[in-house]
Order: C-alpha cells, then structure tokens, then sequence
C-alpha cells in the first residue's frame, strides 16, 4: 500500500503543529467566522439606527453597545457566564427551546468573541453609514424607489466600505479574544481553546515555548493577512465608486 | 397634466405660501434664491412635507393636509432632475438611466425607452462609463435622461444649470427645449437666472420671499419682475376682450376678440372668456391687410384720432372694445395712405398674453 502523498499543504501544515494546535487554530477560524457571521446583521441594524434613528433611548442603546469596549473582558465574561450560563436567564431558555447550550461549547467562544468585536463593527459600519450622502437616497425615492429599495440598491453598496472594515475588525478581535472567552467558557482542548487560550496553556507548561512560538507565528501571518486582504478590498471599492 | 399648488410651510424665519397652477409646457419658479422655490418643488415631489395645504397632480391630491393625504415619493411619479446631478456613483450610466425601470408600476405604461432617451439626449457613449469619468454637462444629461426614464407624470427640474459655466450650459439648453417642444413631459423649472426662464419657459410663477407674487406669461412677468413695465410695454397695457377658441399647444391660445383672431401665452379652457393684454409699444401699423406674418395675429380697427406732435412720427389712435390702441407712424406713411379718423387700419401684434385669471380663479 502505498503512504498518501505528503506535498498536501495541510498535510505539511499538521506535521509541523501538533494535532492539539491544530485544532485550535482550526476552531479560532471557526469561532472568529461564526461569531462575525452571526452578529453582521444586527451590527449593521444597531449601527443604521444609531446612524439615522431618533428615539428616545438611542444614548443608553450606544452606551451598552460600548460597554465591551471600555469594560475588562474578565468582567464581560463573567457577566456573560452569570446571563448565558445554564442557570442564566437566557442560557436556561435558550437551552429549554432551541437547545441552544453556551457554556464551555465553541458555541460560547463565539457569543463572547461576537460580543467583544461588536463595537467595533458597530463603529465602523455607522461611520459609512453618516457618509452616505442622503441626497441619492431622496433622488432614488423620486424615481419609484420604496425605502427598503433604497436601503437595498442605494445605502447598503455605498456603505459596503465601511461593512467589509467592521467584518475584518470584528474578525481580527475574534482571533485574538482572550479575556471573556477564558471567562466564559474555560479552556477546554477541542472545544473552548482558541488560538490565544491555546498560546497561554503552552507559556504555562515546561517546554511549551516552541509550541507557544509556532502559534505566534500562525496568529502573526493570520493578522497580517486579514490586515492585506481589508486593504485590498478598500482599495477596489474606491476604484469602483471614485468620488461623484 | 395638470398641477395644482396651494401650500404653506413654516421653517424657522421663513414662511412659505404659494398657490399656482400649471397645465402643462414649462412653468417656471422664478426668483431670487432663499425665495422659496426649491422646497416648492421638494413639497410636489415628496421630498418636504408643507405644513398646510393641497398639492394635486391630474384632479387627484398627493397631498392634502385637511384630508389626511401624504403619497410617499416613490409612489407619486413625479421625475425629479437636481441641480448637482445625483448619479449613484456605484451605477455605470446604464444602470442609472434604468434604475427607475426596476420599480414595479412603472414599466408596464408606455413612454420613452431606453433608445428614445438615448437618442434625445446624446448619452449613446457614455452607457458604460461610471459617473466619476463624466463632465458637468453630460452628468445633468444622464440625469434627465434618468428622471425621463421612470416615466414621471410630471418633470421637476430645480436649478439644473446652475452648476454649469456657460458652455455648458449651452450643451444642455437644447435638449431641455426639446422635452417641451416635443411635450415629452411637462416641466416645472426653478430658476433665479431670467435668461433661461426666458427662453425655456411657457409661464412663470414669480416667487419673493415665500409668496407668489406674479403668475403669467414670461415676457410679463420678467418685465414686472425687472420693474419696467412701463418701459417696455408702455405705460398702460390695455385688456381686449377675449374668449378663448382653442388650446394649440401648452401655453398657447387662440383667442378670438372683437378685432380678429390671436395667438396669445396663457392658460385656459375652450369658450372661458379671458383678456388679452398687448404689448403696446411692438405694435405695428399697416394700411391694407398683411398676410404670411409670424405675429400673434393682426387686428383690425376703425381710426379715431390721429395726433399731430409736430415731430416726424404721429400718433394713430383706434379703439378695440374699451381699449384705446395708440400705434406709431410716419408723417409720411400717414398722407401717402390717408390715415384719417373713420379709416380701417391694421395692427399687427407680436406679443400678447391672456390675462392671469389662472391664478385667481382657483380657490
């Protein structure tokens, strides 16, 4: 029987980390995805109603939108345990109806990291949003456009700018995101441990220095590379719409 | 078409209080700017909503404040062309033209396609090109072009030149005059500059500090507006009776009075009876009767007095209903065609204009 071929990139990849710092560089990219997949409508929802809306409540709405920012991580954690965990209020109904359990799951990785890249997202996605220059949008209404037309046609490819900046800021908090996930949802091998809780486990055993380094080197190259790819993507959308 | 504006609207210092109407062709809203003209023509569109009052397009209010009645602006079908042209800059000029085409309600009617907007507008090159890559003139193009193709029933245009130096205003004057000439769409125009009221006009709203303060045919209003009735028209205009025979185009009647037939600007139904004001000091005298002129039309009246001034020109004077029409001649002219009281003689007018009842007769 012949030995597969070994030139595969992931082959070479889980040759050169260990299975255990594989799979946690493999659930940082799939925490970092699905939290800032999960949390994109609702960013781009709070970020147009902070934007555009006025109502009573918009300070306090744009206050606990904040809150991760400016709160230690630890305490948002630990306030996500006390609310998410299986005795917290939300934890125990989303478990009884949707099934849906948090605590020590991926699944809590992700709600912290969403939780923790939510305002930046949020501030990035309004920022495009008070540049979209009204006046199109009052001129798309003339010509038999109903608001959500507009919303559609007119606002979201105008603002599609700032939507992709907050994706890859919210993205880049995802993989870095230490403080509540570790609060939240512990540091189980497989399941919990993220790139940096993985990077922080190995600082912590004799040894572990050159598994620690091999991770920083992956985290570096994965930074760097969202870093590229929002820079390249800013740069085709100015090409596409130069200034009017 | 037609378009009935009676609105008040309060913003901050400045009240607005306008009531006119149109039925087609070009009317202008013409004044200086901060008179109020643009939030008139954002009030028909939708795009401010007046305090009090009652706008209607085609007998059916789109707003009315009594009854309860706001029409959004995407439902009121009413083109609007501004003066910065508001291409969306992530559209090529294709994709803007047929923005309007998308909406549901709009393509099912007949109107201009795609071809015909192209042809009348010139933008066959420009399809592919983003709006970053045009001029001034051409994006005002596209811009009408767009409105045009969302077949409004109405066209609003506010200021759509003001952003042009003059070559290119010149480029876009020509396709405007062919909207009207053709009766592409009537237009509601707003202008502070009374060289294009002038020439693109068929009748003026003259608008001073939120009010309506003349209605009618351009060459009146203008004047009035510059202050020189007198001058130009001298010193008393005089009304002819007038009924109305036909409407020949928008802006355009054909009235008949007691001394014969006249093409006159104005506004109004078949058999309304109307006065018409001519321009006196364009008047001009001919003994026998005249024919192949391009003028309003020739009246025809009994002499009643001639006046001797002593100069080389004399005063012929006829009366026309109450009117007493006073046309210049030569002494000359005078003796070689016996110009004596109790003679018929012709005047040809070239510029008349029907009374602006329009304004008064609506409630």
């Amino acid at each position: 029987m012949d030995s597969p071929p070994s030139s595969r990139p992931t082959d070479r990849m889980e040759t050169w980390l260990s299975p255990e710092e594989w799979s946690a560089v493999r659930l940082s990219l799939q925490v970092a995805a699905v939290a800032v997949a999960a949390s994109l409508p609702l960013g781009v929802a709070v970020a147009y109603l902070l934007a555009r809306g006025r109502f009573w409540g918009r300070g306090a709405l744009d206050a606990v939108v904040h809150l991760p920012l400016i709160l230690p991580p630890v305490v948002t954690g630990y306030l996500l345990l006390l609310f998410f965990g299986r005795r917290g209020p939300a934890g125990a109904f989303l478990e009884a109806h949707f099934g849906l359990v948090f605590s020590f799951r991926w699944t809590g990785a992700a709600l912290a990291c969403a939780v923790m890249g939510f305002p930046l997202m949020v501030r990035a996605i309004r920022l495009s949003i008070e540049a979209v220059d009204r006046r199109l949008e009052d001129a798309a209404s003339t010509l038999g456009a109903s608001p959500a037309m507009v919303f559609l046609t007119i606002t979201l490819p105008l603002m599609a700018p700032g939507v992709i900046a907050g994706v890859i800021l919210s993205f880049a908090k995802a993989m870095g995101e230490f403080g509540a996930t570790i609060t939240f949802v512990s540091n189980i091998p497989g399941e919990t441990q993220t790139l940096p809780s993985a990077i922080y486990a190995l600082t912590q055993v004799p040894g572990g220095d050159a598994g620690a380094l091999r991770l920083t080197l992956v985290s570096v190259v994965l930074s760097v590379a969202a870093l590229a790819a929002s820079e390249a993507l800013a740069r085709a959308m100015k090409r596409r719409m130069a200034a009017p | 078409m037609t378009l009935r504006v009676n609105i008040r609207h309060r913003q901050g210092e400045f009240t607005l209080d306008a009531r006119f109407s149109s039925d087609g062709g070009v009317t202008a809203l013409f004044g200086r700017s901060g008179s109020g003209k643009t939030t008139i023509v954002n009030a028909i569109a939708g795009l401010v909503r007046p305090q009090e009052g009652r706008i209607e397009v085609d007998g059916a209010p789109v707003f009315d404040s009594q009854a309860g009645v706001w029409i959004p602006p995407h439902l009121r079908r009413l083109g609007y062309v501004f003066q910065e042209a508001r291409l969306f800059p992530h559209m090529s000029v294709a994709q803007n033209l047929l923005y309007g085409q998308r909406f549901g309600g709009r393509t099912a009617r007949g109107g201009a396609s795609l071809a015909d907007v192209v042809e009348l507008l010139g933008v066959g090159g420009l399809l592919d090109r983003r709006p970053a890559d045009l001029s001034g003139g051409e994006k005002q193009r596209v811009a009408i072009g767009r409105a045009l193709l969302s077949h409004p029933r109405i066209l609003l245009m506010d200021e759509p030149l003001a952003s042009l130096d003059e070559a290119r205003k010149q480029e876009i004057v020509p396709y405007i005059e062919r909207l009207r000439d053709e009766a592409v769409a009537p237009i509601v125009y707003v202008s502070h500059s009374a060289a294009e009221v002038r020439r693109l006009a068929t009748t003026v709203v003259l608008m001073e500090n939120g009010r309506v303060t003349a209605f009618g045919h351009p060459d009146q209003i203008l004047a009035e507006a510059a202050g020189d009735t007198a001058e130009s028209f001298g010193a008393a205009t005089p009304v002819l009776p007038g009924s109305v025979m036909a409407r020949e185009a928008p802006g355009l009647l054909r009235i008949a009075t007691p001394a014969g037939e006249l093409l006159v600007a104005g506004n109004g139904a078949q058999g309304e009876q109307i006065g018409v004001r001519i321009a006196m000091n364009t008047l001009l005298l001919a003994a026998s009767a005249p024919s192949g002129l391009g003028a309003c039309g020739v009246l025809s009246a009994t002499v009643t007095r001639v006046e001797d001034g002593g100069g080389a020109w004399q005063g012929v004077t006829t009366r026309i209903g109450d009117a007493d029409i006073t046309t210049r001649a030569t002494r000359a002219f005078i003796r070689e065609h016996g110009i004596v009281p109790g003679r018929t003689v012709y005047i040809v007018v070239t510029k008349a204009w029907a009374e602006s009842s329009a304004l008064n007769a609506q409630s």
